[in-house]
């Protein structure tokens, strides 16, 4: 056994772990933080991305023993404590970046881990800063229009208003014809 | 229906942002696997490293011994209740369909098939405990194709079946009574273009891994699943074990997608029902992406030989196909049926005048097929749509403008097809127009000439695809013509709550679809609540008794024609509630912008919430007035519903590497009346994203000796946001008449298109080298392949200058 | 999937990590950033005794100068080498290479040195070691010892290090007056190279005076193309001369097949990709 300490989402944990555990295994199981899940056993879907020490990592890919003294944040300590979501969560749901949504918590601190070292990307950045996340749901677009107006809230400017939606607050998607629009970017 | 013009804001059409993103965009999701209970115990399966082999030894006893280990247990153990999986599709009366044990007993017939489990107190233990099985296989000779697997003396899949033919299901226009015969069509033709193509093998690859979780504790045995199926699964637990179906309860949780490949009940929920029975405590089994890869179902994989006979001004006369599809070693459920969707689709949007459709189902030492996204529909579409741009590049003909030639117009709807099917709605030519407006067509076909012209090294190729599915699976007469085991109704039900809030259970069951989203907008409307009010519940068999599940694209086109007659009928028994309220005659009310109101005086108004509460207190009801306003409703489509579309991809081809880059995608798609316009392009974007990877990247293979060589996400490549286009889409929109909400049905519209229209843009690039085909997935070094050996083989002229 | 049982051991110095090293005997595993051992363990292709980190060794992560060369610690990440100024002023090779490695977690793990013992030949970091003729710096119970690019790799997944000793770091020649650059062809973006080239190119005016060629994924180890290298050797800096040594680049290479590609088409595609490297990183212009 070893023993390690981890502050996870804030919070601090002592644990006697065996060395073959897995990080995303301690999060979820002795942890229970369930909010990051495992979807493959290659390193490849990303859907167990964490950030550990400020940075995106692959938590199916870490030992427990090699995460010791960090600090780790995953999906279900984002948001602020009045419930407040952080941007990207803001924008996954504003601009339906998510359908099944099994790869959202990765996808998303991962898109929060590229935000923190391009502030602006372009939307090739962005694609090429989620090549470690797969999704079987979206074909990626709406994920990275949402990281693209995540950025933009976080650079603190105000969204490019878009076409009305039934209230200010989840505007999204024009209801005829995206397509001009999208001719045009 | 509603038409609002002063009341609450309509929902049907408005993009409304999804209700199921607060959980799982902050991690507060039910997913299978999140859930433990009080002395569950933990599965680990082991699987057959062989593809063909006769069980000679088989001992557990060494892993009983392992640290942690409560139980295990071989299929020979189990062999009197495990039971056998079913198969609710046998196409023909004389479809083979083999025993299909969950745990194999004496043979084991793919890679992956289990053969023994292990529960352990915790999953490493049970892991671990695997190691100490004993085990040993006689090999057994091995066959994978189609084609070795029907010819003479072939190893048998089956011993005991004598044949690898599973069935042979036909259909000729001539027997139909709807068309011609093709023979004559292809004697007479003055063009015939045959082809063959390979639907390669894919790996449906939903993100959340399958997971199953059995308690046996309570007094009915409760089973939660990551299923798209759990009141099916319910039925044939129930069948399969001899469990009455009362006993049984099933849950689909949170489910992180389908695709098809969670249309499926598995060896894996037998087996894990079987420990929980012998245990007699809570087990749960999440399988390995490996697992998934290896032993769950594949999709595709059929040979489709295609014969299209034409005159020279572009009308086509005759469709011939002839299809083998590989079953795999087993039949899962729907594995025979998913090729015969597709027969009633090879005619597509076409007024062809003779059709003949043959398939024969195939066993192989490889794991099942069965359902994935379109299930038998991007087959269909692919062959014809690859075939026509081939007809057209043979009469040198605009692929438009052939496909023209041979289309349903707008104003022939509704359209009796050569293969049965009356398709009810749809506007191709609109459709097809702003699909060339948005891609720039015109322009594109200027830069290919261009580039063709100056023999650039990056030559620019078009592709077309204009196509029409059958969605809202499925009048239950037509499945019961088809010898399927069920019905293809859907049923909804509707609590309204004293305080006015509505509980909306559904028989669909979704697992990315948004179904709590788009289901609240449609009762909100319907009963004039706020879209907040409406709770969705679905997925579990004790609060949702009644359904048929998600998949073919049936949710919305039967499910939600259930849900507006579920509304209507609590509308409807809360009119004399409501003219109670207003001391008026019933039928002096219309129910409008929400509220019943008196015809002439709409200022006095009562809605739902008000009728509600009266029935709560039940204080002051007309007499004879049930205290009630639940009611519920099953609808049975009398017909599909056929969405269509029109979908262009510009692809550059590197000619000397064989890399293809898609430079543009566009796709306008008619899916009738939309519920929320950002749902239905966001299953757009995903269904054209699969279809894209089935044509340049995705394919399950396997070596010689029956070995997957595609087992992980190393090397089955499921694209990743670099590897996909920003892609244009756009709607017209054609309501469907059938349905009460004018929709169709887009979940699979996506996939189905956009396979062919990559292919066709990367042939279509490489025409001028003589290259009439590129077999999928189009990696580099086929299209490299496809031109040197065009070259090779090329007549004078051919070569770029 | 969970790897089978091991012990760990968590050195914080080299010294210590080597003593641990010959405590655990041939059957140990060591552990840098994980990002490929951690995958083998899990799917238990790997099954140590024990796994020594060295995640706890400070000493061993950083680049360092070292006059002609920059040294790099083994244990420093992939994203430290793509953010360090020095990597990205003297080896700007080393930086676009890493760019292509994987991924954006991967690399925030995955360390240089780890990436060059694992030895595999379809990883992008072996031939770029090899292209820049790194030196090898090992530690083993006898000592300290440094081993060429060259003679490093050995065979599939197997180096030059004895089960005793740990790469401590990688000295990497600065080349002033080099171009380079790093081609990678690939199926998708997370995919391992079907075939990569990288090329260190010197120019004299209208001359290449010398290149230096590896190839990623053309055999059991990188391998140099000594042919090309020898045909620009002193050749006018054009397409036409550059086609033709190209043409030589699958010369003393055996490339594999598997699901992605052909033995054959990888050859073919090693030819191409020379060409393009070296354009690239001597500035010769192409056609289309």
């Amino acid at each position: 056994m070893s023993r390690i300490s981890l502050k996870v989402d804030g919070v601090r944990y002592d644990d006697d772990v065996d060395p073959r555990t897995l990080l995303v295994h301690h999060l979820r199981e002795h942890l229970g933080k369930v909010g990051t899940v495992v979807g493959c056993d290659t390193t490849n879907c990303g859907a167990c991305t964490v950030l550990m020490g400020g940075k995106s990592v692959k938590s199916c890919t870490v030992l427990a023993a090699q995460a010791d003294g960090q600090e780790i944040e995953t999906v279900e300590g984002l948001a602020g404590k009045d419930g407040s979501l952080h941007p990207v969560q803001q924008a996954f749901h504003d601009s339906h970046a998510l359908q099944c949504g099994y790869c959202t918590p990765g996808m998303i601190m991962a898109a929060v881990d590229l935000l923190a070292e391009n502030p602006e990307p372009t939307d090739d950045e962005v694609r090429e800063g989620l090549e470690g996340n797969l999704c079987r749901c979206t074909g990626y677009q709406n994920i990275v229009r949402a990281v693209q107006d995540a950025a933009a809230v976080m650079r603190a400017e105000v969204p490019a208003p878009r076409d009305a939606g039934t209230e200010p607050m989840e505007g999204t998607r024009g209801t005829t014809s995206p397509a001009a629009e999208e001719v045009a970017r | 229906m509603t038409t609002a013009e002063a009341g609450p804001t309509p929902q049907v059409g408005a993009a409304r942002s999804r209700k199921e993103d607060a959980r799982l965009i902050t991690g507060r999701t039910m997913w299978t696997e999140n859930i433990t209970l009080p002395g569950m115990l933990h599965l680990a399966i082991l699987r057959s490293p062989m593809a063909h082999a006769r069980i000679t030894h088989l001992d557990v006893g060494p892993a009983l011994e392992a640290p942690g280990v409560i139980a295990a247990f071989s299929g020979r153990d189990v062999a009197d209740v495990q039971g056998s999986m079913p198969c609710a599709w046998p196409v023909t009366e004389d479809t083979v369909v083999p025993d299909y044990p969950p745990l194999a007993v004496d043979e084991v017939r793919h890679t992956g098939e289990p053969v023994a489990v292990v529960a352990a107190r915790d999953r490493a233990s049970a892991m671990d405990a695997l190691e100490a099985i004993e085990v040993d296989y006689e090999p057994l000779p091995v066959v994978l194709g189609m084609e070795e697997a029907l010819a003479e003396n072939a190893p048998l899949v089956h011993g005991d079946q004598g044949t690898n033919k599973c069935y042979t299901w036909t259909f000729d226009s001539v027997q139909a009574g709807t068309g011609g015969d093709v023979a004559a069509a292809e004697a007479d033709a003055e063009v015939v273009v045959k082809r063959r193509y390979t639907q390669q093998r894919l790996i449906p690859a939903f993100m959340e891994p399958r997971s199953v979780v059995v308690d046996p504790t309570g007094d009915q045995i409760t089973m939660w699943s990551a299923t798209q199926i759990p009141h099916i699964l319910r039925l044939m637990l129930a069948m399969v074990t001899g469990i009455p179906e009362h006993k049984v309860r099933v849950v689909a949780p949170d489910v992180g997608g389908g695709f098809g490949g969670k249309l499926q009940v598995t060896p894996e929920e037998f087996i894990a029902f079987v420990a929980a029975q012998r245990t007699g405590r809570p087990v749960k089994y999440t399988e390995s992406r490996s697992d998934t890869m290896m032993s769950g179902h594949h999709g595709r994989d059929q040979i489709q030989d295609v014969t299209l006979s034409a005159r020279r001004d572009g009308t086509v006369t005759g469709l011939s196909i002839r299809l083998l599809a590989n079953m795999g070693a087993y039949l899962g459920i729907v594995t025979p049926g998913v090729p015969i969707l597709g027969a009633f689709m090879y005619n597509a949007i076409y007024k062809f005048p003779a059709y003949r459709f043959e398939c024969t189902g195939v066993f192989t030492n490889t794991t099942k097929t069965d359902a994935y996204r379109g299930a038998g529909r991007p087959e269909a579409t692919f062959a014809i749509e690859r075939a026509m741009d081939e007809l057209a590049a043979e009469l040198d003909m605009d692929p438009i403008e052939l496909r023209r030639r041979n289309w349903i117009k707008h104003e022939e709807f509704p359209f009796t097809t050569v293969a049965t099917l009356t398709y009810d709605s749809g506007n191709y030519e609109a459709a097809t127009d702003r699909a060339m407006e948005l891609f720039g067509y015109d322009a594109l076909r200027r830069e290919q000439a261009e580039r063709r012209r100056s023999g650039d090294r990056v030559q620019l190729g078009i592709g077309v695809s204009t196509y029409t599915e059958m969605c809202g699976l499925a009048p239950s007469r037509v499945l019961g013509s088809l010898r399927y085991g069920a019905g293809g109704w859907e049923n909804a039900s509707v609590r309204v709550l004293p305080t006015g809030k509505v509980e909306v259970i559904t028989g669909t069951s979704p697992h990315g679809q948004s179904h709590e989203t788009a289901w609240s907008q449609i009762a909100a409307d319907q009963l004039g609540v706020a879209f907040e009010d409406v709770e969705v519940l679905h997925g579990d068999t004790r609060t949702s008794p009644k359904g048929l599940d998600t998949y073919g694209s049936r949710s919305l086109a039967v499910g939600g024609a259930a849900l507006v007659h579920a509304c209507e009928r609590v509308v409807e028994k809360a009119r004399p509630i409501a003219a109670h309220l207003l001391e008026c005659d019933p039928a002096d009310l219309e129910f409008t912008d929400g509220a019943f109101r008196v015809r002439g005086t709409p200022e006095a108004a009562k809605t739902i919430a008000d009728c509600s509460l009266a029935v709560f207190t039940s204080h002051d009801l007309p007499e004879g007035v049930e205290p009630s306003l639940d009611s519920d409703a099953t609808y049975d489509p009398a017909n599909f519903s056929f969405p269509h579309g029109t979908h262009l991809c510009a692809t550059e081809v590197d000619t000397e590497t064989g890399r293809v880059r898609i430079r543009s995608y566009v796709a306008v798609d008619d899916v009738g009346r939309v519920v929320n316009p950002t749902i239905v392009e966001g299953q757009l974007h995903g269904g054209i994203a699969q279809g894209i990877a089935q044509a340049l990247y995705e394919e399950a293979s396997y070596d010689n000796d029956g070995n997957l060589l595609t087992g992980s996400f190393v090397d089955y490549l499921v694209p990743g946001a670099p590897d996909l286009p920003h892609m244009v889409t756009d709607r017209t929109e054609t309501p469907a008449p059938d349905h009460p909400l004018g929709a169709k049905g887009v979940g699979e519209a996506g996939t189905i298109a956009s396979t062919p229209a990559v292919v066709n843009a990367i042939v279509d690039a490489l025409r001028p080298y003589g290259v009439t085909d590129v077999p999928m997935p189009c990696m580099p070094e086929r299209v490299w392949r496809a031109i040197r050996d065009a070259r090779e083989g090329a007549p004078e002229g051919s070569e770029r200058s | 999937m969970i790897p089978a049982q091991f012990e760990y051991a968590r050195p914080s110095s080299v010294q210590e990590a080597v003593r641990a090293l010959a405590e655990a005997g041939e059957d140990a595993k060591v552990l840098a950033g994980g990002q490929s051992l951690i995958p083998m363990l899990r799917m238990r292709l790997a099954v140590p005794s024990t796994v020594i980190d060295l995640g706890g060794v400070s000493d061993m992560r950083g680049v360092r100068d070292d006059g002609d060369a920059l040294a790099i610690g083994a244990m420093t990440t992939y994203a430290d080498v793509i953010r360090d100024p020095m990597v990205r002023e003297h080896a700007p090779l080393v930086v676009q290479a890493t760019e292509t490695v994987a991924d954006r977690q991967v690399r925030h793990m995955g360390t240089f040195g780890g990436a060059l013992a694992h030895a595999d030949p379809a990883g992008d970091m072996p031939s770029v070691a090899l292209a820049l003729d790194m030196m090898f710096d090992i530690e083993g119970p006898g000592g300290r010892r440094a081993v060429p690019a060259g003679e490093f790799f050995v065979d599939y997944f197997t180096s030059a290090l004895s089960p005793d000793e740990i790469l401590v770091s990688v000295r990497v020649p600065k080349l002033p007056g080099w171009g380079t650059h790093y081609e990678k062809f690939n199926r998708v973006a997370q995919a391992w190279a079907i075939v990569g080239v990288a090329a260190a190119v010197r120019r004299s005016g209208d001359t290449i005076e010398k290149a230096r060629i590896a190839l990623t994924n053309m055999g059991p180890t990188p391998v140099r193309a000594r042919g090309v290298e020898e045909a620009l050797a002193g050749a006018p800096a054009t397409a036409e001369a550059l086609a033709s040594a190209a043409a030589r680049a699958d010369e003393g290479t055996a490339p594999t097949g598997d699901v992605s590609a052909s033995s054959e088409y990888r050859s073919y595609l090693a030819t191409v990709l020379t060409r393009r490297a070296v354009a690239a990183a001597a500035g010769i212009p192409q056609d289309g």
